[in-house]
């Protein structure tokens, strides 16, 4: 395989397969060192299925993959402890305390326990649970779970952090508080590698992403090309009052905008001027229920590539 | 045993040190309980009739069979549960194989662990076991290594099974069905010419069986070279195979 040597992750034609099910259906990327690179798609996407493959637990079934340059298959070992991995569901040891929970993982990697003990107080402040760290992981909520996880992960100072889908499950603050701490870390460069369904989290985080649908990669860039390239600038949304007031106004609307989508309980108008189109859907004698204009995001992008929502 | 695997036993020793005194009763005041009951009342009872078992005082026998057997229920129960714990409940297992450690590491860990803390265990009883006159023969501290070895043999395949398992319903069957007969009838508490002949091949065929003898042999300082060589044959080879089981199935359940 032909790959530059800075390469984080390149992967060709690679596939899973469980049985007969493929969860991954020969997708292509390559992540470079220092940025955050996002996976966005929805559930059974096969987002996990592929970081798995990335982190080295989950054997490829064909294709190709080099991580750090080094394949998986034969160096899963060199290549994990130089990797930080938060699963999907956090795999914490519960009845233990949170400081005891990084010292055991540093011990994984083979770390003495001078070091870990360093390492522990400045992940601790970054993860704000100093003042936790003597306490039971369990009665701990999810966003303190989820940033325990993170530092965890960062204790052997890994050269990647793969974090899949970190926020799900999460209140709004919480959330918030988990992006500005990933956010904080991007900045000091450690490369990220996230997957997730929110449209929000892929744009807040994420300088490059793929959108992943049924195992395969539906479009690739960074958010702003992707919203560039396959939505627009501006979308009006309208929502109607019953699904037969949608198919009435669905004539009435052709022209409007550059592409009209009808969608279960609301039709968008993609358009590059929403206001101008707004105006000529009201000229066209079609008064929804509500009218909104927004500008074209991530799930747009999603909608336009794969013919589906990301909640589907 | 790689220093990947030590690194989980290193880990149990951590959730021991604080989760320890769930554990000290199963371990080692029931088994001391055992002896006490067995071995003095019964035993009192058995040798005031001025009976022998297998030609010896039934303190003396029964002492190496509770040994042996406890070292089986300590590993089987360590083998299912706690294997259901780290792949399905707590996911820690998955946690550790995020890192350097590869599944078989962290099932050879958990399975030196076992063996480590059946040796403490098996040591303190031994040392009751002595003090009661359950243990004649200064050759009686090989009874200890006898005792990880049974429990070992159970461990690797137990644990390889279970490792297959998404649910826990078959264990609370295997507890009744499989070592509890296994417990009672393998020339723990009689001798198992005390069955019926159709049942000896079985209790003959039960790796806890050949323990118990090692034990026994070790106890009471009569060691017979053949049969010596034949039970550790047996356990090893029980062992060996439940271990190579246990890497292919536990590499399918943590990296598959
Ligand atoms: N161990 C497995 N055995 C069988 N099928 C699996 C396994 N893991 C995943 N799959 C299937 O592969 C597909 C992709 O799953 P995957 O978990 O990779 O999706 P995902 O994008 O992470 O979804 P989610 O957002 O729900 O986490 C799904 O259809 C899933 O049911
Ligand atoms: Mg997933």
């Amino acid at each position: 395989m032909a790959s530059s040597p800075e390469a984080l992750v390149e992967a060709r034609s690679l596939t899973k397969r469980f049985g007969r099910h493929v969860a991954v259906d020969g997708v292509d990327f390559r992540i470079e060192r220092g940025e955050a690179f996002g996976f966005l798609g929805p559930n059974g996407a096969g987002k996990s299925s592929t970081m798995r493959m990335i982190g080295c637990v989950s054997p490829v079934t064909s294709g190709e993959l080099r991580v750090l340059g080094m394949d998986p298959a034969g160096d899963g070992p060199r290549i994990r402890a130089r990797l930080g991995v938060v699963p999907q569901e956090d795999t914490l040891d519960t009845e233990l305390t949170v400081s005891d929970n990084l010292t055991i993982y540093g011990r994984y990697f083979g770390l003495s326990r001078t070091v870990i003990r360093e390492r522990a107080d400045e992940l601790l402040e970054f993860a704000k649970l100093t003042e936790r760290r003597h306490d039971r992981v369990d009665p701990l909520s999810g966003g303190m779970k989820r940033r325990l996880t993170i530092a965890r992960a960062l204790i052997n100072r890994p050269e990647a952090l793969l974090l899949d889908e970190p926020t799900t499950g999460l209140d709004p603050q919480a959330r918030h508080l988990l992006w500005e701490r990933l956010y904080r870390l991007k900045q000091e460069g450690v490369t990220l590698v996230l997957t997730t369904h929110y449209m929000e989290e892929a744009e807040q985080l994420c300088d490059r992403l793929v959108i992943m649908d049924r195992g395969r990669i539906a479009g690739e860039g960074t958010p702003r090309d992707l919203v560039a390239r396959h939505a627009t600038r501006e979308v009006v949304e309208l929502r109607f009052r019953s699904a037969s007031d949608l198919r009435a106004a669905l004539p009435r609307l052709a022209g409007v905008a550059e592409r009209v989508e009808p969608l279960a309980d609301r039709v968008l108008a993609y358009t590059g001027d929403g206001d101008a189109t707004a105006a000529a859907i009201a000229d066209n004698g079609v008064h929804p229920a509500a009218i909104l204009v927004r500008r074209g995001t991530l799930e747009d992008v999603f909608l336009v590539l794969t013919g589906r929502t990301l909640e589907d | 045993m790689s220093t990947a695997a030590l690194r989980v036993v290193e880990r149990e020793a951590r959730v021991f040190r604080r989760l320890w005194r769930g554990t000290v009763f199963s371990a080692f005041v029931t088994p001391v309980l055992f002896l006490a009951a067995l071995g003095l009342g019964l035993g009192g009872l058995v040798d005031e009739g001025g009976g022998r078992v297998a030609g010896l005082p039934y303190l003396v026998f029964v002492t190496p069979g509770l040994l042996a057997a406890t070292a089986m229920q300590t590993a089987a129960g360590d083998a299912l549960w706690p294997v259901m714990v780290g792949t399905k409940w707590a996911r820690t297992f998955h946690a550790m194989v995020a890192t350097p450690l590869r599944p078989r590491d962290v099932y050879t860990g958990l399975m030196a662990w076992t063996a480590l803390r059946t040796t403490l265990a098996a040591t303190m009883f031994l040392i009751v076991g002595a003090a009661l006159g359950g243990v004649p023969s200064a050759w009686g501290l090989l009874a200890v290594p006898a005792a990880v070895l049974c429990g070992s043999a159970f461990f690797a395949p137990l644990a390889a099974y279970s490792a297959t398992q998404h649910t826990e319903v078959a264990f609370p069957l295997i507890m009744r069905l499989g070592v509890m007969p296994l417990f009672l009838f393998s020339g723990t508490f009689f001798p198992v010419d005390q069955l019926p002949g159709w049942a000896q091949p079985v209790a003959l065929a039960s790796p806890l069986w050949h323990g118990v003898e090692l034990a026994r042999s070790a106890t009471t300082g009569t060691f017979d070279g053949h049969s010596v060589i034949g039970h550790v044959l047996v356990l090893v080879g029980v062992l060996a195979l439940g271990w190579y089981a246990g890497t292919c199935s536990w590499t399918r359940r943590l990296a598959g």
